[in-house]
């Protein structure tokens, strides 16, 4: 599906080379503060991954997965943190900064007047978004595969299925922004999100949730995105993770494909 | 100062409804997606009480926190570098003092607002063991108060926003996670328990705990209002400073 | 061949039209201008030239090219300084220029060199480390002509280039424009003052409510609306009115304004003279020569800027 819409979206001579200079342009701007800030936003899920998986852990003991293997709740918190904070980088990247960017400090304006197109900004700043937001991921399954909550092997492919996690919410997070109307608007991605990171079976099995919720609930991006890396992680993957990985691939698909159209509008007025 | 807290009382009147979001509904989502779905898998409870009514007074305590920072955070600073509405309070015959009392007042009945909306469904939800957790209250004012006023310090010191983010992923978040919300700061390395105790949500966490449950606290009660009230006390100093820095020239 | 071909071309928003059916042909080399008060279109125009808003009618080509399916190769070409600044303020004077140059797909060396050379140019050489937020408006300003400048552009458009900025940093962006012209680059600038349409442009069209109303060089407009010289008088009066009529066969033609009265006169002294015969004594008296003012006041009845 990517390979459908990609080309027709970007099919113009050097879209990738210019894509590649808006990643320069914010290269350009990390300075110490910025550091500090990616930094910490690695440490962010490791924390949860210690307070929850480990704190509350204690206290759940372990757990029994549908296939009736039992793992300790570490092991099963571990890769819905890592797909949770997949989602929350590349949302932050592509709601918040990319908005303050547009509407606020006019940067793109800037932009269009070089040869550079809209999309093209689009898909530079993804780009971006993911190279932080795979640094992240990477450094968590190392310490995922320190704690021995999974081997390194399954990590590397958990690794690549977190990067397609980022690059699905990426594409549905610009789509959003091109919506949005002030900052008030970010309050409720945020609190989806938020509400998201809550019941997508993060913390519990989906199967002890009412069967309503969870079907509205395995319906949910971040459900695949958890059901996806755990079932790596875990080392229980099997077809179904198939349906994942093409809900993940169709939900990219849709968001660029909107935030491109939209972007051309709201630019070039 | 009581002009000052009227203006943010008529600007609030315009934008409560964005706050009932992030102050009230987030917490309750938190409560029943995680206070009831892991409860149901903490089969032994926590100290002798279901996990949820276990978890319900730190989630007040720390919906308490999370209000108090928002609020001290990119308003305070957006006061100074945005819009600059504190230079033109100080240019109006306030004292410094006023223009900082009249926003943490604010604040803290703000704290105390989204406070009472989350107490009241606690009740609702029968997690509540005694009528002492109306303490919960003034307990989530003063822990309001102790992070607002360094908040406000910090926050009139930077005047580059990403600090900001610095200081929820560095203070903010950990101090949710560690602070005995969530599982026992017992079950913590000896290390980091040390941490636990040194901030201040743990100590809002413990009082509001013994509160709702109407058990006696972990520490003393006087020792942790004495905690408390120093970070109050500290903070506000602190602020006080930054304010004048920054508004007399 | 000619640079910028328009015919027709107009732009709606929503409910109004901003550009209703103008006729523009800009040749190489050459300074042109538009010169309106705010509102009258030239921003929209502007927009429609740099290949970042679709014309709604008309023909438009630049460069011979059309701006909707060639916009990126149009836009390798053009150099745009925007009415508002929006330089990138994370990032050092140099390193906007050099960053900028990359959009193009300049060459990092060559970036760089080009960087330096435009920062003497603009003479901001000294503040090449500094970040973009504490400069002055006119060095901002002078920054965002420098970046325009990145790609050797064969056009430059400038939008309201000095434009709030006070009068000592007015010259110098005048002076770096006149010297860029002398080079050779061509030039179209919109502008609502009218000494900056006399200083800089060597044609240009007078734009009122989406519509060029004339089109010239600044001296062939005054001659051809204007009379040679202006007398301003003032009255110390709540209103001019009163006076006007005493005023009647002086000139060619009488202006009343809110705060003075413009006589349209061969020679000012003379005017002056049977002025103080009449026995009418104004406060204030100026003799000076017809501006461009003149003929956007003659040709709209309105004051350029108000």
């Amino acid at each position: 599906m990517v390979t459908l819409v990609l080309p027709r979206l970007i099919s113009y001579e050097g879209a990738a080379r210019r894509s590649g200079y808006v990643v320069e342009r914010n290269a350009a701007t990390l300075s110490r503060s910025y550091w500090l800030v990616m930094i910490s936003g690695f440490l962010e899920p490791v924390l949860y991954l210690f307070s929850i998986g480990l704190g509350v852990g204690s206290l759940v003991g372990d757990l029994t997965l549908p296939d009736g293997r039992v793992i300790e709740y570490a092991a099963f918190v571990a890769p819905a943190m890592l797909a949770s904070s997949s989602m929350t980088g590349a949302l932050s990247e592509t709601t918040f900064n990319f908005f303050g960017k547009m509407k606020f400090r006019k940067l793109y304006d800037g932009m269009l007047a070089t040869p550079v197109r809209p999309i093209e900004i689009a898909l530079g700043e993804l780009a971006w978004a993911m190279a932080r937001g795979n640094i992240y991921a990477a450094a968590f399954l190392v310490i995922m595969v320190a704690m021995d909550l999974t081997t390194p092997a399954r990590a590397v492919l958990a690794f690549f299925a977190a990067i397609l996690v980022g690059f699905a919410f990426g594409g549905l997070g610009m789509a959003l922004s091109t919506y949005m109307k002030s900052w008030q608007d970010f309050d409720i991605v945020v609190s989806v999100q938020f509400t998201l990171f809550l019941f997508s079976g993060t913390f519990v099995p989906a199967t002890s949730y009412p069967a309503a919720l969870r079907w509205l609930v395995e319906a949910t991006p971040l459900y695949r995105a958890v059901d996806l890396i755990r079932a790596l992680t875990t080392g229980s993957a099997g077809w179904f993770q198939l349906l994942d990985i093409a809900y993940l691939l169709a939900a990219l698909a849709l968001g660029l494909t909107i935030a491109g159209r939209r972007m051309g509008k709201l630019l070039l007025k | 100062m009581f002009y000052v807290l009227e203006y943010y009382l008529i600007n609030y009147r315009r934008v409560w409804r964005g706050s009932v979001l992030s102050s009230f509904i987030l917490p309750l989502l938190t409560m029943l997606g995680f206070g009831v779905g892991v409860g149901a898998y903490v089969t032994g409870g926590v100290e002798g009480v279901p996990y949820l009514d276990w978890m319900v007074p730190g989630l007040i305590a720390s919906t308490a926190l999370q209000v108090a920072v928002g609020e001290s955070t990119w308003p305070v600073m957006g006061a100074f570098s945005w819009d600059r509405l504190y230079f033109a309070q100080a240019a109006a015959p306030l004292r410094i003092t006023d223009i900082l009392d009249g926003h943490l007042i604010f604040v803290v009945l703000r704290t105390l607002l989204s406070s009472a909306a989350f107490l009241a469904i606690a009740a609702a939800f029968g997690t509540l063991h005694s009528w002492w957790a109306l303490l919960t209250l003034p307990i989530a004012a003063l822990v309001g108060l102790a992070v607002a006023t360094p908040t406000f310090a910090y926050s009139a010191t930077i005047t580059v926003d990403s600090y900001l983010s610095i200081l929820y992923r560095f203070g903010v978040i950990p101090m949710s996670l560690f602070s005995g919300v969530f599982f026992p700061v017992e079950s913590l390395p000896l290390v980091f328990k040390w941490v636990a105790y040194a901030f201040p949500l743990w100590h809002a966490v413990d009082l509001s705990r013994a509160a709702t449950l109407g058990i006696a606290p972990a520490w003393s009660t006087a020792g942790h209002l004495l905690y408390l009230a120093l970070w109050v006390a500290a903070g506000w100093l602190l602020a006080l400073r930054q304010f004048r820095r920054r508004l007399v020239l | 061949m000619t640079l910028i071909h328009a015919r027709g071309l107009v732009k709606r928003f929503e409910g109004f039209t901003a550009v209703d059916g103008i006729d523009v042909d800009v040749q190489p080399g050459e300074a042109f201008g538009f010169l309106g008060p705010n509102g009258a279109g030239k921003s929209s125009t502007m927009r429609m030239i740099g290949c970042v808003s679709p014309p709604t009618g008309g023909e438009l080509r630049i460069l011979g090219m059309d701006p909707v399916r060639e916009g990126p190769k149009i836009r390798a070409r053009l150099g745009v300084c925007p009415q508002l600044d929006n330089l990138d303020l994370e990032l050092t004077v140099r390193e906007n220029l050099t960053t900028y140059a990359r959009f193009f797909g300049i060459p990092r060396k060559v970036a760089r060199a080009r960087a330096d050379e435009l920062l003497d140019f603009v003479q901001l050489t000294e503040r090449a480390d500094s970040k973009v937020e504490p400069l002055s408006g006119g060095m901002k300003r002078r920054l965002t002509i420098a970046r325009a400048l990145v790609n050797e552009p064969e056009i430059v458009l400038l939008d309201e280039p000095t434009t709030g900025l006070d009068p000592q940093a007015r010259h110098l962006v005048w002076e770096r424009l006149f010297r860029l012209k002398q080079q050779g680059v061509t030039l179209v600038l919109t502008t609502h003052y009218m000494d900056e349409a006399e200083q800089l442009c060597d044609r240009l069209v007078v734009m009122d409510a989406g519509k060029i109303v004339a089109e010239g060089s600044p001296r062939a407009l005054i001659d051809r609306y204007s009379t040679r010289e202006v007398v301003e008088l003032r009255f110390a009066a709540e209103s001019q009115e009163p006076f006007a009529s005493k005023l009647d066969g002086i000139g060619e033609r009488v202006e009343v304004l809110p705060d003075r009265i413009l006589l349209y006169v061969e020679h000012g002294d003379e005017a002056v003279a049977e002025v103080q015969g009449r026995a009418l004594s104004p406060a204030g008296v100026l003799v000076r020569r017809s501006s461009l003012e003149d003929v956007f006041l003659t040709l709209t009845g309105r004051t350029l800027v108000d």
